[in-house]
């Protein structure tokens, strides 16, 4: 017993010199795993939450600049801190904010050309534009400008007639010392328009077309951690109370208006505790009362990056400037922390991120607005002055067509398109579901399950493993039933043949018995 | 000759007849296991003070304890449990539970010491084990059974899991109250006292494990300078 203790205590005390052993000699260098954002490969996060290299969705076609757009040479005057885009059919409206203009650029899909300048509005008594910080056009082509400067919304025709302004509310929710600064807008198409006005947190302001104002929309949630709040309302004098900062809502970053006439918002104040927790919400849809309906049906909510490291060029969490959605529901965010785009299909599944700061074509130093006309992408940069153009790629293309056959209902052609993207990129799990669900379909149970499970989607896999014990339990019932039978019957069997056997004895035994007696 | 034939003979039989009784033993404490998971209070008394219970049997628990851990991580369906199986260490697994359980019955043993608690270390690592009997029994099924069900009726597997764990864990307070002869209310602070303990251990292990690397990070850098000025 002794002799054991010994060597127990010195295999213990083996293990703990060679575990230390061990640290002593690790190579201790840095990790890059965990950054793999340094470089502007398009990349995806699996269900691990790890990054996965994917083929490019996106690439450059064009660069829209002053000197592309030859305006030197028209008035020598270069775009000065852009603020946002607008697109409408063809067109592509950029607001030139400091030199109080917004331009309109013709693009037929492959050249684009300068169609006007829009400095001043005919038939109004402050016609000249003051700091345009957004541009909103409607169906009928009437232009709606931010027009900041002015303290107003400014309605003109497709002609630059006035028509009307919507300006500060006299409503006593307003509060008349403030100035009215509108930063961004939005139109539905009965002509509402909605206002993300500066220094107003309780939410977007709403008009009606009449100019006519009807209260304010979805005003974020005051987020109040418990530990401040039990911190100022137990612990603080009243004198500090004062002095600190009271609980305010945040004002959102930007909206854009669907196609349904949802408002899309984003917002960039949060903590970055509740973004993993989805509590901050950083991408909102909006519905007519101001709720929240985004649909959240992935793993993870749709925040943009969920790694990033403290201390390099660009920190902390992605802060969504823009939003713009494609008419497939797909939305794309432009995050200003490090340049990049996200993708997110209507379930919120991420379907790329691409992107990345820097000067060459398609990165950005300020990114600042992004817009869509059809399947390409227009991405403002303020500090460069220009507008990028980027258009699919063969793969991106292929992704987007995989779901809109889908949405369609033509589930095959969809499965077939998703076989493609797989070929393309074998870590898509998109593409893995979207195969097994077509694979569903045709009632091949067992391939959709293994797909499924590599796709990592227990609730399709649920489906489908029942549809499969089902049909795995009708077709072998018989022998089911014939092992349940022999499970059951044998040992009844046994027992009665044990209990014969028995009687036999006792009846010999009785009869001896019997006989001596 | 023939004598030292027959007393060879008679003490193999003897080691034959020895290894027989301490098998009967080791299969009736596996079975005297089923007892006490159903009548605690009595079967834990009886487990360490009328010596039903053997350290083989209580090994061996502990051993399809940590085996039932792993093979859970491993062969669940991937419905109701998301390993990343690229990164699984078995070993890892099954140590982060082993490593807990031992400081914490060491911690209890040096804590109740103190304070007039009866058992012995080795009584509290036979009851520790005994209490993981029903989390056996209970989570080798559910492995199977993980297997056949579908998402939509996951809840039937959490609660037998749920059911599992609170039995194992009412079973170690009981086994704790039985072996130590203590009260309830006494087992109870006996308990935050044991967690105590623990941190404790793990402090004094972390510190001499630190301690001991730096002295070998000593070592080990010496070496390398002697090695580069040589070469």
């Amino acid at each position: 017993m002794k002799m054991l203790n010994r060597v127990l205590t010195g295999l213990i005390l083996a293990c703990l010199l060679m575990a230390a052993a061990a640290q002593a000699f690790a190579d201790d260098s840095f990790s890059m795993a965990q950054d793999g954002f340094s470089t502007s490969y398009t990349y995806n996060y699996d269900y691990w939450r790890d990054v996965q290299m994917s083929p490019d969705a996106y690439r450059v076609k064009k660069v829209i600049n002053s000197m592309t757009l030859g305006l030197e040479n028209l008035d020598g005057l270069s775009m000065k801190n852009p603020e946002s885009l607008f697109v409408r059919d063809n067109e592509l409206y950029i607001a030139d904010t400091e030199n109080n203009r917004v331009l309109q650029i013709h693009y037929n899909g492959e050249d684009f050309s300068l169609v006007r300048i829009i400095s001043e509005i005919k038939g109004c008594d402050n016609p000249a534009l003051k700091k345009p910080y957004d541009i909103a056009v409607d169906a009928d082509g009437n232009i709606y400008v931010a027009d900041y400067g002015n303290f107003r919304v400014v309605m003109m025709d497709k002609d630059l007639n006035y028509v009307k302004e919507f300006v500060k509310p006299t409503d006593s929710t307003f509060d008349q010392k403030l100035d009215f600064l509108p930063r961004r807008i939005a139109v539905d198409v009965a002509g509402r328009v909605y206002v993300l006005a500066e220094n107003i947190n309780t939410g977007f302001i709403k008009y009606e077309s009449d100019t006519s104002f009807t209260g304010y929309i979805g005003a974020n949630k005051v987020s109040v951690d418990t530990w401040s709040y039990i911190w100022k309302r137990y612990f603080q004098t009243k004198e500090q109370r004062a002095a600190s900062e009271s609980f305010v809502p945040t004002e959102y970053e930007n909206l854009y208006m669907d196609k349904e006439g949802f408002i899309y918002a984003t917002n960039t104040v949060f903590s970055e505790y509740d973004l993993l927790y989805d509590n901050a919400k950083p991408i909102r849809r909006l519905n007519g009362i101001g709720n929240d309906i985004l649909i959240k049906n992935d793993r993870y909510p749709p925040i943009g990056d969920m790694w990033w490291i403290e201390g390099s060029t660009a920190n902390g969490p992605s802060k969504f400037t823009d939003i713009t959605v494609l008419e497939n529901d797909i939305y794309v965010a432009l995050d200003k922390t490090r340049g990049r785009m996200f993708g997110y299909d209507s379930q919120g599944v991420m379907l790329w991120a691409f992107g990345t700061k820097g000067n060459i074509d398609g990165a950005f130093t300020n990114a600042a607005s992004i817009e869509h006309m059809g399947y390409d992408l227009f991405v403002l940069d303020k500090l460069e002055r220009s507008v990028t153009v980027f258009t699919p790629t063969e793969y991106g293309t292929m992704i987007f067509d995989a779901i809109d056959t889908y949405v369609r209902g033509n589930y095959d052609a969809s499965a077939d398109l998703w076989r493609d993207v797989m070929k393309m990129n074998a870590n898509y799990s998109l593409a893995f579901r979207g195969i097994g669900r077509a694979l569903v379909r045709q009632n091949k149970f067992k391939e959709a399950m293994s797909y499924f499970e590599k796709a990592h989607d227990p609730q399709n896999y649920g489906r489908a493993f029942k549809l499969y014990r089902k049909e795995w339990v009708e077709k072998n019932v018989w022998w089911i039933i014939l092992i349940l039978a022999a499970v059951l019957i044998v040992p009844l069997a046994i027992g009665r043949v044990k209990r014969m056997k028995w009687e036999v004895i006792e009846h010999e035994r009785n009869k001896v018995r019997r006989i001596v007696g | 000759m023939s004598v030292t034939k027959f007393v060879g003979s008679s003490d193999k039989q003897q080691k034959a007849e020895a290894r027989k009784a301490w098998l009967k033993r080791y299969k009736d404490s596996l079975r005297y296991s089923l007892y006490v998971c159903t009548h605690p209070f009595d079967g834990f008394w009886d487990l360490v003070h009328e010596k039903r219970g053997t350290l083989a049997a209580a090994n061996t628990f502990l051993f399809l304890f940590l085996l039932a851990r792993v093979l859970k991580l491993m062969l669940t369906s991937f419905q109701f449990i998301s390993v990343p199986v690229q990164h699984l260490n078995m070993f890892e697994e099954a140590g982060s539970l082993l490593l807990p359980f031992l400081i914490l019955c060491v911690a209890n043993w040096a804590m109740t010491t103190l304070f007039d608690g009866k058992g012995r270390f080795i009584d509290i690592y036979i009851a520790m084990c005994y209490a993981l009997v029903p989390y056996i029994l209970i989570q080798y099924p559910m492995i199977l059974v993980s297997r056949m069900i579908t998402f939509d009726e996951g809840s039937f597997y959490t609660v037998f899991l749920g059911i599992s764990v609170v039995w194992s864990v009412f079973l170690a307070f009981v086994g704790l109250m039985e072996v130590h002869d203590y009260g309830p209310g006494k087992t109870l602070i006996f308990l935050v006292v044991t967690i105590l303990g623990a941190c404790i251990i793990i402090f004094l292990l972390l510190v001499f494990f630190s301690l001991l690397s730096d002295a070998i990070g000593y070592f080990v850098s010496f070496y390398r300078e002697i090695i580069y000025r040589l070469y």
